[in-house]
C-alpha cells in the first residue's frame, strides 16, 4: 500500500468513525434508489456506495451527462441530509492530453459539479475543488475503457 | 569564445561557485602556444542543410599523469559521446587511430589522421597541481591544413572534470559549426516512481548527458513543469503543497522556495521573461484560466488575457515582446500570438488537430509545440506568422518540448502504453534527424533547459 493509499485509508476510517457518531442521531436517511443497508447510513461508505462518488465526462468535455446529472442529484440530496460534511471535488483528466491543459480541464470538471451542486441548494462554503489533471489516473489500461474512467470528476467527503 | 577569457590562472573554483557561475572556470582559461601558425581553418561543418553528414572527427585519449590517468581517459570520452550525440559529428572509434599515446604536446602526424578519414582531430592532457586542482590543456586540430584551430587550458578542482570535458565540446562544437554549443548546460526535470496511479513525482535536475542527477525535492508533494531561469540557477514550478496548487520559485543554489503571488485560485504553466525578472503563468478561477504576469521585484501582477476559456502555456518571444499561448477559446487548443501586455492576439495554428505547450525558440525564428491528431501526439515547429509547419516526430505520445539554449535541439518526453509504461526524455535535432533517448535513474517528463552556463 503507498503512502498515498494508506492516507486515504486513514482518512476514509476517521470519516467513518465520525459518521457513526452523526448517524446515531439521524433517524432518518433520504431516498436512494437500490441502498445497500449493509452499510452504515451517513456513512463515507454509505456516500460511496449507495450515492456514487463520482461522475464522468466525454473526450475533452466537461459537461454533465443525463447519467452524471442522477449521480449528482443523489450526492446533493445525501449532502442536505447529512450537513455536517463539506466536500473536495476532485477533477481528473485521461492521459490522452498535455499535461497543462488537462490541469485546466480538470479544473474545468470539478468546477461543472460544483456549480450543480450548488444550483441543487448545497452550500457553497461547503464545497472546495481541487484538479489533478492527468496526474492521478485510477485505470491503467491502454484503451479507451480505462481513459473514460480517468476523465472524471470524485466527490471526496472532509469531515467537518 | 576567445582563446584567452582571462588571466586567472590558478585561481580555486569551489563546485558552489561553479554551480552559479562558469566564470570561475573559464576565467582559468589561457591560450595554449600553438605549435603552428594559425591561419584560415579549411575545415568547417555547414549545419544549414537539412540533413546533415556528419563530420569524422578523432579524439585521441587525453593523456594524464599520475593519479588522473583515468580521469583524463574519461574526460576525452566524454567529448566523444557529446559530440557523437549532437548527430554532426562522428568520432572515430580509438582502436582505428594509428597515431597513438599522444599528449596535448605532440605534434600530429597529419598524414596518419587523414588515412583514417579523420578531417578534425583533438588532443589533450591532464595534469595535477600541487594545490590539489587539475590542469587541462586540449588543442582542436584541422587535420587537412595540418593547422591548430584552438588550444586553451583550464585549471578546476577534480570533481568538475564532467563539466570541464563539456566545456571543451563546446569550444569544438563552437568552431567547427559556428555555433555556440550547448553541452555545459543542466536539465531541470521531473523524476516520476512508483506504480502508474500512485506516481511519485519529484523535481530533479542533471546534466545535459543525463549525468550527476539531483532531486530538488523529496515526492511528497506532487511538482509538474519545471522551468529554468534563464539568467540565474533558479526554477519556477507548479507544486501542490499544503493542497494548494500554486506557482513557486526554487533556488537550486539554496533549496529555498517561495510561493509565487496570492491569487484567489490554481495558479499553473509559469515560464520566466527573457530577462528573468518575470513570471507569466496561467490562473484558474471556475471554468476558465487567463494569463497573468508577475513582477519578480515589485511582486506587482498584471492580468493579461480575460477570456471564458483556457489560455495557458504561455512563452515569450526572446525579445520579451510577444507571447506565444495556447488557448481553446475558438473551441478547440490551438496556439495564439499576443503582444506582451495581452493585446492583439491572433492565432497561428490552422492545421488539422489540436496544437499546445508552445515554446518560442531562443532564436525567436520559430515556436516549437505538441500537437495531438487522430490520437498521434507529435512534436513540432512553426514560424511565429503561423507559416512553415514541420512535424519532428511523432507517435503514441510527444509531449512538451523545450529548447536548448543554442535553439539547435528539441528535448521532450515520449510516453509510453499500458500498465508498465512510462515517459523518458528525449532529444531530436531540429531537422528532425537524430532522435536520442537520455538515460534517466526513473522515469522521466517535463524536461527543460538551462542557458548556457557561463
Amino acid at each position: 500500500m503507498s503512502k498515498t493509499q494508506f492516507a486515504r485509508g486513514a482518512r476514509f476510517a476517521a470519516v467513518v468513525g465520525l459518521c457513526l457518531v452523526a448517524a446515531a442521531c439521524a433517524q432518518t436517511r433520504p431516498e436512494l434508489n437500490g441502498t445497500n443497508s449493509s452499510v452504515a447510513a451517513g456513512s463515507g461508505q454509505d456516500f460511496v456506495v449507495n450515492v456514487g462518488d463520482r461522475v464522468f465526462f466525454l473526450n475533452n468535455q466537461s459537461s454533465l451527462s443525463a447519467a452524471a446529472r442522477g449521480v449528482l442529484d443523489k450526492q446533493a440530496r445525501w449532502l442536505e441530509h447529512y450537513k455536517n460534511y463539506s466536500i473536495t471535488i476532485e477533477g481528473h483528466a485521461d492521459e490522452r492530453g498535455t499535461r497543462q491543459y488537462n490541469i485546466a480541464l480538470g479544473a474545468r470538471r470539478a468546477s461543472a459539479v460544483r456549480e450543480y451542486l450548488v444550483a441543487k441548494g448545497i452550500d457553497p462554503s461547503r464545497i472546495k475543488t481541487i484538479s489533478y489533471g492527468k496526474e492521478r489516473p485510477v485505470a491503467v489500461c491502454n484503451a479507451a475503457s480505462c481513459w473514460s474512467q480517468n476523465r472524471r470528476a470524485v466527490t471526496v467527503l472532509n469531515g467537518q | 569564445m576567445s582563446f584567452v577569457m582571462g588571466l586567472n590562472p590558478k585561481r580555486t573554483t569551489g563546485i558552489k561557485q561553479l554551480w552559479r557561475r562558469a566564470c570561475g572556470l573559464v576565467a582559468a582559461v589561457v591560450a595554449v602556444a600553438a605549435i603552428s601558425q594559425p591561419a584560415y581553418a579549411l575545415i568547417e561543418l555547414d549545419i544549414t542543410q537539412g540533413n546533415v553528414e556528419p563530420m569524422p572527427i578523432a579524439i585521441s585519449p587525453f593523456a594524464g599523469s599520475g593519479v588522473q590517468e583515468d580521469m583524463a581517459g574519461q574526460i576525452s570520452e566524454v567529448v566523444a559521446a557529446d559530440l557523437q550525440r549532437s548527430g554532426l559529428f562522428r568520432p572515430i572509434d580509438n582502436a582505428a587511430h594509428i597515431q597513438q599515446g599522444m599528449n596535448v604536446g605532440t605534434m600530429p602526424r597529419f598524414g596518419d589522421w587523414r588515412t583514417i578519414g579523420s578531417q578534425a582531430l583533438v588532443t589533450g592532457s591532464i595534469a595535477q597541481q600541487p594545490n590539489g586542482q587539475i590542469r587541462a590543456e586540449f588543442r582542436l586540430w584541422d587535420v587537412f591544413a595540418g593547422q591548430q584551430l584552438i588550444g586553451q587550458q583550464f585549471y578546476t578542482s577534480p570533481e568538475n572534470w564532467r563539466r570541464l570535458a563539456h566545456i571543451i565540446s563546446d569550444a569544438v562544437y563552437q568552431r567547427l559549426t559556428g555555433e555556440k554549443g550547448y553541452f555545459d548546460t543542466r536539465v531541470v526535470f521531473i523524476d516520476e516512481s512508483g506504480p502508474k496511479d500512485a506516481r511519485r513525482k519529484r523535481l530533479a535536475i542533471m546534466d545535459q548527458d543525463g549525468a550527476n542527477v539531483r532531486y530538488l525535492t523529496r515526492g511528497d508533494d506532487l511538482v509538474l513543469t519545471p522551468r529554468f531561469s534563464p539568467v540565474s540557477q533558479e526554477v519556477t514550478y507548479m507544486s501542490y503543497v499544503g493542497g494548494n496548487p500554486q506557482v513557486y520559485l526554487f533556488n537550486i543554489e539554496t533549496g529555498q522556495r517561495e510561493v509565487l503571488g496570492n491569487f484567489p485560485g490554481m495558479t499553473f504553466a509559469p515560464r520566466f521573461s527573457p530577462d528573468g525578472q518575470k513570471v507569466i503563468m496561467s490562473l484558474q478561477q471556475g471554468s476558465n484560466a487567463n494569463l497573468y504576469l508577475m513582477d519578480l521585484r515589485t511582486r506587482r501582477t498584471t492580468r493579461l488575457t480575460n477570456t471564458a476559456a483556457i489560455d495557458t502555456s504561455p512563452s515569450f518571444s526572446p525579445d520579451g515582446r510577444r507571447v506565444v499561448f495556447e488557448s481553446d477559446r475558438g473551441g478547440s487548443q490551438q496556439l495564439y500570438v499576443m503582444n506582451a501586455n495581452g493585446s492583439g492576439a491572433e492565432r497561428i495554428s490552422f492545421g488539422p488537430g489540436q496544437y499546445s505547450t508552445p515554446v518560442w525558440s531562443p532564436r525567436g525564428d520559430l515556436i516549437a509545440f505538441t500537437k495531438v491528431h487522430q490520437g498521434r501526439f507529435m512534436i513540432g515547429v512553426i514560424r511565429p506568422d503561423g507559416k512553415g509547419e514541420r512535424i519532428l516526430t511523432e507517435g503514441y505520445h510527444n509531449e512538451g518540448p523545450a529548447w536548448s539554449p543554442n535553439g539547435r535541439v528539441l528535448t521532450f518526453f515520449r510516453d509510453t502504453m499500458g500498465e508498465q509504461g512510462g515517459p523518458q526524455v528525449w532529444t531530436v535535432d531540429l531537422t528532425g534527424y537524430n532522435e536520442q533517448v537520455v538515460q534517466t535513474p526513473n522515469f522521466a517528463s517535463d524536461p527543460a533547459w538551462s542557458p548556457l552556463l557561463d
